[in-house]
């Protein structure tokens, strides 16, 4: 288990440099910073020892290497728009995608699984086919296209819910929640409703196909001959046998949720990640985006590794396994 | 006279499809009185099992009962409806399946399934359940109950785990239980442990049992009369001795003659020649005709019924197969 957590770091470990990598070349290519940070009034002389100053005329190896070194340290450096430590600019929005991820994916388990479970159920009736042919839609809908509707319905004609922003945001610590007043619960409703969109449908498909399994297996038929009610089969015995893959498909999809939310974000501007990236895009400040491109990557990064170690402590013959081939499967 | 704990009277089982109606079990009557065993033997896809979810009211849909009534005790459970069945399930009639490895919910506690089942079917307590619990956990043979209580299915070796399932089945000490081939997925040295163990409480409490097996020797060992199927139909049914001793039903005598023995001196096993019709092709006349070495037109022609006893077979109701 130990050699399985090791490679496994390892791994984790090289893929973060490798996206390092690429984040320090691509941006290379944005343009000078120098030109960026200097005046127009700036003398050859200037931008020659600024850029002294900021390590430009190093080697690569050298550069890369510094970069990898402030970036483990959490130092992405000095945003070229607001003159703001990167990471200061990131902490302040990072509570605002943090929520909005959290409440999209409550409210993809908490729609998703019930409907997941009545369409298993009741296959082949009315309701379970105008589901499954709704969450197609739910499936091909674009999220910026969902946001838009929600705007024009919730917001411009019926006026319930506000349209953009995060209302008002209570500090607890370095944590600025919207979830403590009225106002900022109402303007989370509209995009974590469309970031949801598509976790509802993925979570109902993948209920529904682990349900028809599970709804044929001997031990459901035994409960019912047990005098067991038949909601109470479906509901207790039958689910609870289906949440492994739901936990795991949940999991993995944080990572993709905090990367869509950057649509999600735009739609609604909301103040989060996605929204500061979007705007450090516009100006070409990049230790911003690179900052985002490494911070969405960490996450990622870590629940694979997070999946793949609790996947080998739940079960044994995978441990063992990847003892065997070195970690092939890590 | 009083009412047979079961009673079931010309029970058809159909499965409509594309292609028209299949007749899985096709006017079956039998009777189980109080501490009764009755075997139903057969060979896959004969019915049997068919039967037992039929009298369970557990048929899978489009699976429906066409014709017959089945009686409990004298009250008509096949017209319920399913919240008053499931009342019966459980309660007044307990089930043990095949695979005990499968029928366990692996996710929950040994002791929380019983427990659930308990309650669900008597009044107690949380803790009065568990007490009973622990009480059938030791009827049934199960050592250090106190400590293998919590633990979950998969740390049960199969015999054990079967053990549970009859537990599981005497919960509500109902009056009839349905054991779906309940030593098949066993080891045969356990196999032998669980059939005295189920006939032993079966005496003990007076409950009837119908054991679906294809496994003569099983029935030979355990029930007091024996019931043969033959494509959804029955073939022969009488008492455990004359149908192994004397089987009047061609297809019976088939069936024994195809039995392994020790004590004697064959070159190779009787086989009948042939297979069991498929339900779309259930010949005219007595199913097992074509493969029947008297056959006669009558065979051809008109189906056999059996009464409450004896062989479906012309030849042995008429002496005759004209």
């Amino acid at each position: 288990m130990l050699a399985f957590l090791i490679k496994r770091t390892a791994n984790a470990a090289f893929v973060m440099l490798a996206v390092a990598l690429l984040a320090f070349v691509i941006f290379r290519f944005f343009g000078d910073p120098v030109e960026m940070m200097v005046n127009e009034q700036a003398t050859q002389a200037d931008r020659a020892e600024l850029r002294e100053r900021l390590g430009l005329n190093d080697s690569f190896v050298t550069q890369y290497t510094r970069f990898v070194t402030n970036a483990a340290q959490g130092d992405f450096g000095i945003s070229y728009r607001n003159q703001q430590d990167v990471m200061v600019l990131i902490g302040e929005r990072f509570p605002a995608t943090f929520e909005l991820v959290l409440v999209a994916t409550v409210i993809s388990l908490v729609v998703g699984i019930p409907l997941g479970v009545i369409t298993a159920v009741h296959r082949n009736s009315r309701l379970a086919n105008a589901l499954q042919l709704g969450s197609i839609v739910g499936v091909s809908l674009p999220s910026f296209v969902v946001g838009i509707l929600l705007i024009l319905g919730f917001s411009v004609s019926l006026g319930w819910l506000p349209a953009f922003g995060r209302g008002e945001t209570v500090d607890i610590g370095w944590w600025s929640t919207g979830l403590l007043t009225p106002s900022g619960r109402a303007a989370l409703v509209l995009p974590a409703l469309s970031l949801s969109t598509f976790q509802i449908t993925l979570v109902m498909r993948l209920v529904r196909a682990e349900m028809l399994e599970t709804l044929r297996s001997d031990y459901v038929k035994f409960a019912r001959a047990r005098g067991v009610p038949k909601a109470r089969v479906h509901w207790v015995h039958a689910l609870r046998n289906c949440l492994m893959p739901v936990i795991t498909l949940t999991g993995m999809q944080i990572g993709n949720l905090i990367a869509f939310a950057l649509v999600t974000e735009t739609v609604f501007q909301w103040p989060g990640m996605g929204l500061l990236f979007i705007q450090a895009v516009t100006f070409v400040d990049i230790p911003v985006m690179a900052a985002y491109l490494m911070l969405v990557s960490f996450i990622f990064v870590l629940l694979n590794t997070l999946v793949d170690v609790t996947y080998a402590w739940v079960d044994p013959r995978l441990r063992d396994d990847a003892a065997k081939a070195g970690g092939a499967n890590g | 006279m009083t009412d047979p704990v079961l009673d079931v009277r010309g029970l058809r089982v159909e499965f409509p499809t594309r292609r028209g109606v299949l007749t899985a079990v096709d006017d079956i009557s039998l009777t189980i009185g109080r501490g009764e065993i009755l075997g139903v033997v057969g060979e896959s896809g004969a019915g049997k099992s068919m039967t037992g979810m039929a009298i369970l009211g557990l048929l899978e849909p489009p699976g429906r009962i066409a014709a017959g009534e089945i009686r409990l005790s004298g009250t008509r459970i096949d017209t319920l409806t399913e919240s008053e069945m499931q009342k019966v399930r459980g309660r007044r009639i307990g089930a043990i399946f095949q695979d005990p490895l499968t029928s366990l919910n692996p996710l929950f506690r040994v002791g929380d399934q019983l427990v659930e089942t308990i309650r669900l079917h008597t009044d107690l307590s949380k803790s009065a359940a568990r007490a009973r619990a622990l009480e059938l956990m030791r009827e049934v043979g199960i050592p250090a109950v106190e400590e293998r209580i919590d633990n979950y299915p998969h740390q049960f070796s199969g015999g054990m785990r079967q053990r549970i399932v009859i537990a599981l089945a005497l919960c509500a000490e109902p009056e009839l239980i349905i054991a779906d081939e309940p030593t098949t997925a066993l080891d045969v040295s356990i196999q032998a442990q669980i059939t005295a163990l189920l006939k032993r409480l079966c005496r003990e409490r007076g409950t009837a049992v119908m054991l679906v097996t294809h496994d003569m020797g099983v029935i030979a060992e355990t029930a007091d009369r024996v019931a043969v199927m033959y494509a959804g139909r029955l073939a022969e049914l009488g008492a455990v001795e004359d149908v192994v001793r004397r089987p009047r039903h061609p297809y019976t005598e088939g069936l024994m003659g195809s039995i392994p023995s020790l004590r004697k001196d064959m070159d190779e096993l009787q086989m009948i020649p042939g297979a069991m019709p498929r339900l779309n092709s259930i010949p005219q006349g007595c199913a097992f005709n074509p493969r029947c070495a008297h056959a006669g037109p009558r065979c051809r022609r008109d189906t056999p019924r059996l009464e409450t006893t004896g062989a479906a077979c012309w030849l042995a109701l008429t002496g005759e197969t004209a």
